[in-house]
């Protein structure tokens, strides 16, 4: 206790730690906002619940991390990572997603679930259990007497992320299969009452999915750590700003993922970083509460 | 035909004495089991393990085996993999103890698995010698067949305190005036490095600012060094695994933190210089064995000659340090080498007891076990990272350079 209130007044004390910890937040949630962007398309789209959703990310940054070792640009993982993830992705679909799609909800949160194990077992029988990073070649802005530092590699992760989801949503709103893909999540059989082949689109939003996850992963790779079983942390994150923003709602999806990157960075600082974790965890139960309260009022369902 | 027989038999019987006075490689053989991760979280440390227990054995069997009375024997080890997983390594003991009738068994990897083998050797009174499993927590009950040939957790970074404080008294500052910040994770291990620092800063009447958990996913820990760079202490400890080393050296870098005294735990594992290059200079690491080390033996010669032979032997190690969990592994063979010679019997209770009274200079350092069966004689090193290279600053008897301090 005596700590906490150590901590709280340290903040006031230095008002600029407020900025770091905004900023950190900021660069942290940028990628938690990626990885959510695509579980609200598998989730909105197909409904489908993947809780596999952080182990691509890791896969993508395992992707990363093994071809910056035999010599390719670290910056050019992103898209390799993107490509090679949309690869397993449309593989997964056809061997596992396509054959529970149609089921219940447990049985796509059993079969997603244990795809998560089977992903994190097989990376660590590859690439070992120690923990992997690339290590990018550029310097740390500092801001504020130094309390404030931008490392650019994380600058630069931030941007890649940027620029990925706005490619993504470009492609939602103006092409084709963008379009498809919005219509099969409407309404499904109207959509092939009118011709659109949903099993294709499936695939497609599923690999689209994993290859969004992988190109996050290799952003992670160049500014955090990734290890064979971290993939838990990113999902966990992932459901809590889907709750949090609801399906379908982009800038909502974007805002969460910065709020929780930001909140998660307040928590480290006041409670400590072992409860950095608890604080998405306490606001997924807080975000359901308030969801439950919101629907009995207006006696709709789950949107 | 019967008669012939009977000559075979009788040629065969000359030749195989004829054999055994004319080879003394063909040694009868005294059977280990271990329960060790080769799938799993622990898999990579776990072939480093095992690949130092099958050197020690292949360096024995090369220098004429073990004399047990007037017989020679070379040991064999059977091995399971335990999966990484703790029931699995004490179900895979009963069966190497009621199946394989193994008699002696060598350490699994981790304080985790050993918690969960040891007892089981306990219950069917086998005795285990460990190499890979340093929690404390593992020799306060009273088991009297387990034995570590490493040190105690709580000593991993207990001698960075000490070493704080000798330079403040170097710069003229009282030792109570050094403030100490502690991250670790929340797992036995780091908890007993914790322990074991608290204690000594204690002592020293030194004032802990910090004193904060990782996460067991930790990828960030921006939060604790901004209040680190706040707070401003003189020595900071980190203690996570590979990926607390890994996250502590690359953020430190970043955010500038000048600390004047920086000692983390698993640089290797983490590979910090490879990584992080400049990032890493003039920080502690604590290992339980260095290669640069002056202690010998006769079996394995210098702790140098171990590095250079080992490499010989495993390629893979060739162009990285060689670890020392795989030093530590041969120790604890070397120590069943020599219970069974002074025991003179392979009764499991005498060899036991020579155990017990062990007290033996080796490559790995002196070995001599206490009531509780770790070893007391080995102090943990420290070394600094000295321009990409790391060499042993701490305990000064044994250190080859001289420690920079303050950093940067």
């Amino acid at each position: 206790m005596e700590q906490i209130l150590g901590n709280l007044s340290l903040l006031f004390e230095f008002p600029v730690v407020n900025l770091k910890i905004v900023v950190d937040g900021v660069m942290i949630g940028a990628l938690f906002a990626l990885a959510a962007y695509g579980l609200a398309l598998v989730w909105g789209v197909m409904n489908v619940k993947n809780l596999a959703q952080g182990d691509f990310v890791i896969a993508g940054g395992y992707v990363a991390w093994w071809l910056s070792g035999k010599g390719m640009p670290p910056l050019l993982g992103v898209p390799v990572a993107f490509v090679v993830l949309w690869g397993i992705g449309w593989v997964i679909y056809k061997l596992v997603i396509s054959r529970v799609i149609e089921r219940d909800l447990f049985t796509s949160l059993l079969a997603t679930f244990g795809l998560a194990i089977m992903i994190a077992q097989i990376l660590n029988l590859l690439f070992g259990s120690d923990t992997q990073s690339i290590q990018l070649e550029y310097d740390t802005l500092y801001f504020f007497d130094g309390f404030v530092d931008v490392p650019i590699a994380k600058l630069l992760g931030v941007l890649m992320a940027a620029v990925l989801a706005t490619c993504v949503i470009i492609f939602m709103k103006r092409s084709r299969m963008g379009q498809a893909i919005r219509a099969t999540a409407q309404d499904a059989r109207a959509a092939r009452v009118l011709g659109i082949d949903t099993e294709k689109v499936y695939a497609f939003t599923f690999s689209l999915n994993s290859a969004i996850c992988g190109a996050a992963g290799a952003i992670i790779v160049m500014v955090w750590v990734i290890q064979p079983f971290y993939g838990i942390s990113y999902s966990i994150r992932a459901f809590v700003i889907v709750t949090a923003a609801g399906l379908g709602n982009l800038p909502g999806v974007i805002s969460a993922g910065l709020g929780i990157g930001v909140l998660e960075q307040y928590g480290a600082h006041i409670f400590g970083i072992g409860y950095q974790q608890a604080v998405a965890v306490m606001l997924l139960l807080l975000v359901l509460l308030v969801r439950l309260l919101q629907q009995r009022r207006v006696r709709q369902s789950l949107q | 035909m019967k008669s012939l027989s009977a000559l075979g038999v009788c040629l065969t019987g000359a030749f195989l004495t004829f054999s055994q006075v004319a080879f003394a490689a063909d040694c009868e053989e005294i059977t280990l089991g271990s329960a060790i991760s080769l799938t799993g979280k622990y898999a990579t440390n776990g072939a480093h393990a095992k690949n130092g227990y099958e050197f020690a054995i292949q360096k024995i069997k090369d220098a004429g085996g073990i004399k047990v009375g007037d017989k020679c024997y070379n040991f064999k080890v059977i091995y399971y993999d335990d999966e990484s997983k703790g029931d699995r390594a004490a179900t895979l003991t009963e069966r190497l103890v009621n199946q394989d009738k193994v008699q002696y068994m060598l350490g699994p990897y981790s304080s985790g698995m050993t918690k969960a083998i040891a007892p089981v050797t306990e219950k069917y009174q086998i005795p285990m010698v460990e190499a890979e499993g340093a929690s404390r927590s593992l020799f306060n009950k009273g088991y009297k067949y387990l034995f570590a040939v490493l040190s105690t957790s709580e000593q991993y970074l207990a001698s960075a305190v000490a070493l704080a404080a000798e330079k403040a008294k170097e710069s003229g500052k009282d030792p109570s005036d050094v403030k100490v910040a502690i991250a670790v994770e929340n797992d036995p291990f780091s908890l007993d490095i914790r322990a074991g620092v608290l204690e000594d800063a204690g002592k020293y009447g030194m004032k802990t600012v910090i004193d904060e958990k990782l996460p067991r996913d930790l990828s960030d820990m921006s939060a604790i060094l901004t209040k680190v760079k706040l707070l401003k202490p003189d020595l900071l400890i980190v203690s996570g695994h590979s990926k607390g080393a890994a996250t502590a050296v690359r953020q430190i870098g970043e955010q500038k933190i000048d600390v004047p005294m920086v000692a983390i735990t698993h640089c290797e594992a983490a590979d910090v210089v490879g990584n992080f290059g400049d990032a890493a200079n003039d920080i502690l690491c604590s290992t339980q064995w260095a290669e640069t080390l002056t202690y010998e033996d006769p079996l394995f010669g210098s702790a140098s000659n171990f590095d250079k032979e080992f490499k010989m032997a495993y390629s893979e190690y060739a162009d990285k340090t060689v670890p020392y969990q795989t030093a530590q592994a041969s120790a604890a063979v070397y120590v069943f080498k020599d219970a069974f010679e002074r025991a003179g019997t392979r009764d499991k209770e005498a060899v036991r007891d020579a155990i017990a009274a062990t007290d033996l200079a080796t490559f790995y350092g002196q070995i001599k076990f206490s009531e509780a069966g770790n070893n007391i004689a080995k102090p943990m090193v420290l070394r600094q990272i000295q321009d990409g290279k790391y060499n042993v600053v701490a305990p000064s008897e044994f250190a080859s350079h001289k420690v920079n301090w303050p950093r940067n």
